[in-house]
């Protein structure tokens, strides 16, 4: 039972309806290698479901799970292993620790094949490497949110899985905190090498922990790839709206010149006109245009000499204090909102019906199917 | 044997039985996915509102010489069933078996199946999330169901009237020891008996809501006070 695990990829290519005939069909395939790929996307895009099926917690109604040639799930040869014998560690985003049992105890659930003292020993360890180990007495009700979170990892590694599957683990914990769980966790898979798939809808995660991420939406895969490469030319409106782009806008195409790799678009029914990347369209044509508030300049004047190609004027709607960040509508024929520090506001004497001058450069404003 | 000791020992019988025969059935009641689920809760549920002496009428026909039960005991033990203590512990069995299973089903379904999910993930069989997880989690089921039992037991009167018959020492219980001494007009020694029977149902609901209620939290119900 205790061999040494070597590293695996993890194949898996699942079909799923779901109860309600209403709602997507989960059809996935994907291909996690060691390390942390995440699964990204909005709510409700058929993660977890994913995740469930790959834990053998809900059988799909077709499609083939293996890790290299160990076949844990195989419609067509009916092959089904049963949770408890997957080999699989999933880190639920309730993390679901057993409330009666103290933190050693949890940690040490999944090692009861092992004896006595070699068992004390691993969870030591593992305990060890999530900076648990004074906690050890404790029970869930009694730590943190953050020591929970690091209970519940150790507690699914300390049985040394194949696979670790981890559903939104990190939800609700500060920028800090978060990092230094993920920087542990990147530690201790330095050395084990196995897949992990992360799922979660924050494109900050993504940021933090990106090697690999692989899109969902409506229970497909829409991209994958390198994360600048997925998410920052989001194929999609609900995509581009979890990965964090605040301006989704309607545009109509003037032309294309392509010699400068530009098109000119028109924003809703405004006469904002803005050049953006080439893209295969034709005049007349009905896009999308996707621009991160945070990709906004903001001018109290008109500015000059400037190499971004779209200035826009407009009137300040409203402005929003947001802790550290203020939030700005501005209203120049369609509403963009923009982000700018406090220091900002005040530099610029930013108010409500002043007029300003917003800068978008050509390569912040992505374009949407 | 007094009556009141009698009643005692065939509610400590009851309880018992019922604790380890309920478990099996509320774990299928609160785990099965059976559309005909409702079939058995109904049967379960049955003796919460038939008469006690339709219930004893069928137990007394099937415990009878001719009864399936009854021929059965004969062949075993080489004596019928009817009016003996054996009997009336089968047939207090049935009659307080919704007593023992409802609180046992609730508990174990109010067990966040998270928690299950993860037992399993954790290469734990059934057998082990059971006992390590459900059972610990569902004390204050386990709890109530074992006293409800207990007390519904001690308070029946017609299923054992009917099965039992008023055998002194055998099948003669407190409630219906109660009812003789009516009848023979010594209300003195019929009211004593009440009197302790209303005061032991009484403390008995008081622990049982007191529990649920985590009035005082013993040291089992604390893992699970959040």
């Amino acid at each position: 039972m205790d061999r040494e695990v070597s590293s695996h990829t993890l194949l898996a290519s699942v079909r799923k309806e779901q109860r309600d005939a209403a709602s997507f069909v989960l059809d996935v395939s994907l291909e996690a290698p060691p390390g942390i790929t995440i699964l990204f996307g909005p709510s409700g895009a058929g993660k977890s479901s994913l995740l469930d099926c790959l834990a053998g917690l809900v059988r799909p109604n077709a499609g083939k799970i293996a890790l290299d040639e160990h076949v844990l799930f195989d419609s067509e040869t009916r092959v089904d292993v049963p949770p408890q014998r997957r080999r699989i560690a999933y880190v639920f985003q309730s993390l679901a620790l057993f409330p009666h049992l103290t933190v050693e105890q949890n940690v040490a659930y999944g090692l009861r094949d092992i004896a006595g003292r070699d068992r004390h020993e691993r969870a030591e360890e593992i305990l060890q490497a999530f900076r648990i180990a004074r906690l050890q007495n404790q029970r869930p009700s009694q730590i943190s949110g953050g020591e929970r979170q690091r209970v519940a990892l150790a507690r699914s590694l300390a049985t040394k899985p194949q696979l670790l599957l981890l559903d939104e683990p990190l939800t609700g914990l500060d920028a800090e905190l978060k990092a230094s769980i993920v920087d542990d966790l990147r530690a201790w898979n330095a050395a084990k090498r196995i897949p992990i798939l992360y799922v979660t809808h924050s494109r900050e995660e993504v940021d933090a922990l990106g090697e690999r991420v692989i899109a969902i939406d409506n229970g497909r895969v829409v991209s994958h790839g390198a994360p600048m490469d997925v998410l920052d030319a989001p194929r999609r409106k609900r995509l581009a709206q979890a990965a964090g782009f605040e301006n989704l806008l309607n545009a109509t195409v003037l032309d294309l010149r392509e010699p400068d790799g530009v098109m000119r678009v028109r924003l809703g029914e405004s006469a904002c006109k803005i050049e953006v990347p080439l893209a295969q369209a034709s005049a007349g044509d009905r896009v999308q245009v996707a621009i991160r508030a945070g990709d906004i300049l903001l001018a109290s004047e008109r500015p000059h000499g400037l190499s971004a190609r779209n200035v826009l004027e407009g009137k300040i709607l409203s402005l929003d204090r947001r802790g550290t960040m203020c939030i700005a509508r501005v209203d120049c024929g369609v509403t963009f909102v923009a982000h700018v520090t406090p220091g900002a506001v005040h530099a610029l004497e930013l108010a409500n019906e002043k007029r300003v001058w917003l800068v978008l450069k050509t390569h912040s404003c992505h374009l949407v199917d | 044997m007094n009556s009141l000791s009698l009643s005692f020992e065939l509610a400590g019988c009851v309880a018992t039985i019922l604790l380890l025969v309920g478990m099996p059935v509320a774990y299928w009641l609160a785990f099965s996915n059976w559309r005909g689920k409702f079939l058995l809760e109904s049967i379960v549920a049955l003796p919460l509102v038939l008469p006690p002496t339709v219930l004893g009428f069928y137990a007394l026909l099937a415990m009878g010489p001719r009864g399936p039960l009854g021929k059965l005991w004969i062949a075993l033990f080489g004596h019928g069933l009817a009016f003996t203590f054996a009997g009336l512990v089968l047939a207090s069995v049935v009659y307080s078996f919704p007593f023992a299973v409802q609180p046992l089903m609730v508990s174990f379904e109010a067990v966040d199946r998270k928690l299950l999910d993860a037992s399993a993930l954790l290469g734990a069989g059934k057998w082990r999330t059971f006992c390590r997880i459900i059972l610990p989690l569902s004390l204050p089921g386990v709890v109530t169901a074992l006293v409800l039992s207990f007390a519904h037991t001690l308070g029946e009167f017609g299923v054992v009237l009917m099965v039992g018959g008023n055998l002194a020492g055998v099948t003669r219980t407190v409630s219906i020891d109660i009812y003789d001494r009516v009848q023979s007009l010594e209300y003195g020694e019929a009211n004593r008996l009440a009197l302790l029977l209303l005061a032991i149902a009484f403390a008995v609901l008081c622990f049982v809501y007191a529990v649920n209620r985590r009035v005082w939290t013993p040291a089992w119900t604390r893992w699970t006070a959040k």
